[in-house]
């Protein structure tokens, strides 16, 4: 039976390996716990389960599994919070309890489902429909004997199972990103090398330098060990970009203090034959994107910032800027960088999902030969392990 | 022998549920957590409760596997050997024992703790894989293959700040200390301020809450910060009403420079209490 459960959980995409269900038998054999569902669904977890944002997913394939039922459809987009919040509550006597009639499981998610369809606005109290305080067996505070919970928290305990909660939604696919966090994520493009004046001391270099000496100290010393990638960032500003102004304000205080040979330029929109390193005095501190190209060597990661939101005519016709005017499309230049410094990136500070509805958006991604990723913890991974590779 | 708390430490079901089978199955538990919800804490209380000695390893962003284990001390053979000391013909002397040695020879099973791994390099739980797993491990200097005579209890907290590698999660059972709810909340104020006057505890656990449902917060407070809050609040002896007045004068907390850790949160806590007013 157990067998069936592990599949169940490779089925729902958890990472779960032989080595671990193993360990879980010996645990059950060895009488961890006492025979009951909750201890089963802790132990499970705690040896099953090695990250917290795997927890809503084992939530939910466990419920489903020890319900043997279909996951319901599309339970957290149907029903607002709202409904479920907390508004009368009414207090059943045991014997009233009992009156209630029983539905069995299945009949109970059937009439769910129905419900659930019919239903359209917010319910409190009564008997029949999915909401909080009443006697129907849907929503939540209720008293039905064998009700389903529907967000909201546990009172009257017939109805609840731990997993219900789905406590750890928030922790799924976090997109929360931070400073720190972004510190992080660029850690990985991290390459020490040695280079600079020795002044280390090479203790293996000077222990087999001794020894071959005879016993007699030789001194060995080499440069100390530094990060030594170097990254060219390209910053798009101002227009569309205005909204993500935090998180790129973010990313760029994390790139400043991880990387030591960090250059950073600003643009709009696309890149043309204009860059500038000031925002403010953008018109009169302008650098010729050659110069830039010319200065850099290939060793240099470039990563763009930027939404691709823009006209197409930005990026495939010349004079097609919304500033100035330019000789050569946003294509050209775009290449022309990329050319320059094959290792690059386009971070993007919107959802991924959205990207296709863009017409530039996909432009520059084919132009980036798909090397775009969103700018959340979990893009930004992505991005430094192709750039790093 | 199992652990269920002990009267300075309160925990969840499942939280003992998962200790102890990881005690009983002999493989290393990983805590993970909001920081200040007790993980370090945990491996001492369990050590305690269980009557077992502890070896704490903490790691910092230099440290290394080996160090573990136990260290070769060459520069003072070096020197040694120029000053013509006659110990160090003895490679043995200048082995250095490292935690999970000597928690491997003592004579009684014992516990281990290995906090915030997430410090160290990303490749060092690797280097542990085979240590952790077998309980043993050889000191390639003196040919010896130290194992250990009990399995110890592992504890290792991480702060989630590098991801650790899937191997070395496969043998370990994980745990994710939740934050506590207020009921939970209660009964460890209850634990460490025995004479709390209700009222206060009360009306303090509210401001608390509703501070960490503050949205946008870069530091939430979390639990060692309330203790200390309540330390604040029992030393400067505040009434309780204090705490809670509606009177606009007041509205700010005393002594959030407790619960509250950076500049920007109180600069945006002030602010939404200055928003708050204005809507009054």
């Amino acid at each position: 039976m157990l067998i069936d459960f592990f599949l169940h959980l490779k089925e729902n995409r958890l990472p779960v390996s032989i080595k671990e269900f193993l360990a879980l038998l010996e645990a059950l054999q060895q009488h961890v716990i006492e025979h009951s569902l909750d201890d089963f669904y802790v132990l499970s977890r705690a040896i099953l389960v090695k990250d917290e944002t795997h927890f809503d997913k084992f939530d939910r394939a466990f419920g489903e599994y020890f319900k043997g039922v279909e996951a319901l459809p599309g339970m957290e987009a149907l029903i607002p919070e709202e409904w479920l919040r907390q508004a009368v509550k009414k207090h059943l006597s045991d014997a009233e309890c009992a009156k209630l009639e029983k539905l069995g499981w299945e009949k109970l998610m059937e009439t769910f489902k129905k419900r659930l369809a019919e239903q359209k606005e917010r319910h409190s109290g009564g008997s029949k429909w999915i909401g909080t305080g009443g006697t129907s067996p849907f929503g939540h505070g209720g008293t039905h004997p064998e009700g389903i919970r529907v967000g909201g928290k546990s009172e009257n305990r017939s109805a609840v199972k731990v997993w219900e909660k789905r406590e750890y939604r928030n922790l799924d696919d976090s997109v929360e990103i931070g400073t720190r966090n972004i510190k992080i994520a660029l850690r990985r493009l991290r390459r020490f090398a040695r280079q600079g004046a020795p002044e280390e001391l090479d203790l293996e270099g000077t222990i087999a330098g001794t020894a071959r000496n005879a016993g007699w100290l030789d001194l060995r010393l080499r440069p100390e060990r530094h990060n030594a990638v170097k990254v060219l960032l390209f910053l798009d500003i101002g227009g569309s970009m205005d909204d993500h102004i935090r998180v790129c304000e973010e990313l760029f205080s994390a790139c400043h203090s991880e990387f030591k040979h960090l250059e950073y330029y600003y643009f709009h929109n696309c890149v043309y034959e204009y860059l500038w390193k000031d925002n403010r005095r953008r018109h009169s501190e302008r650098i010729d994107t050659h110069d830039v190209l010319h200065r850099y060597g290939n060793d240099y990661k470039l990563i763009f910032v930027g939404d691709a939101a823009m006209s197409p005519y930005e990026i495939l016709q010349p004079w097609g800027s919304v500033e100035y005017n330019n000789a050569e499309p946003g294509a050209t230049w775009l290449r022309r960088l990329t050319d320059t410094w094959p290792h690059a990136i386009w971070l993007n500070p919107e959802s991924e999902h959205a990207w296709q509805y863009r017409q530039s958006t996909s432009l520059i991604h084919n132009l980036m030969g798909g090397r775009m990723f969103p700018l959340t913890l979990d893009g930004l991974e992505r991005g430094m392990r192709l750039l790093s590779k | 022998m199992r652990f269920s708390g002990s009267d300075k430490y309160v925990t969840t079901g499942d939280l003992t549920l998962a200790v102890n089978a990881a005690v009983t199955l002999q493989r290393p538990l990983l805590i993970k957590g909001e920081p200040g919800t007790g993980k370090t804490m945990l491996a001492e209380e369990v050590a305690a409760a269980l009557g077992r000695p502890l070896f704490q390893w903490h790691i910092k962003s230099t440290t290394k596997a080996q160090q573990g284990l136990y260290e070769y001390d060459a520069v003072s053979r070096l020197r040694d050997s120029q000053l013509g000391e006659a110990k160090v013909a003895d490679i043995g002397s200048y082995i250095l024992k490292g935690v999970l040695w000597q928690a491997f020879e003592c004579a009684t099973p014992s516990v281990v703790l290995i906090d915030e791994i997430d410090k160290a390099d990303i490749e060092f739980p690797n280097d542990l894989l085979r240590e952790l797993d077998r309980m043993e491990f050889f000191v390639y200097e003196t040919r010896q293959n130290v194992r250990a005579r009990h399995r110890p209890a592992v504890f290792i907290t991480s702060n989630n700040e590098k991801e650790l590698p899937d191997a070395f999660l496969r043998r370990c059972f994980f745990h994710y200390i939740k934050f506590p709810d207020r009921e939970t909340m209660k009964r460890i104020v209850d634990v460490h301020f025995p004479g709390l006057k209700p009222a206060l505890l009360r009306e303090a656990l509210e401001v608390f809450f509703e501070l960490r449902e503050i949205p946008g917060l870069k530091k939430k407070p979390s639990t060692s910060e309330l203790l200390d809050w309540l330390k604040l609040l029992l030393a400067e002896d505040i009434p309780p009403e204090a705490l809670h007045s509606k009177d606009n004068k007041s509205a700010i907390p005393p002594l959030h420079g407790a619960l509250l850790k950076n500049e920007q949160d109180v600069h945006l806590f002030e602010r939404l209490i200055f928003m708050a007013r204005q809507n009054r």
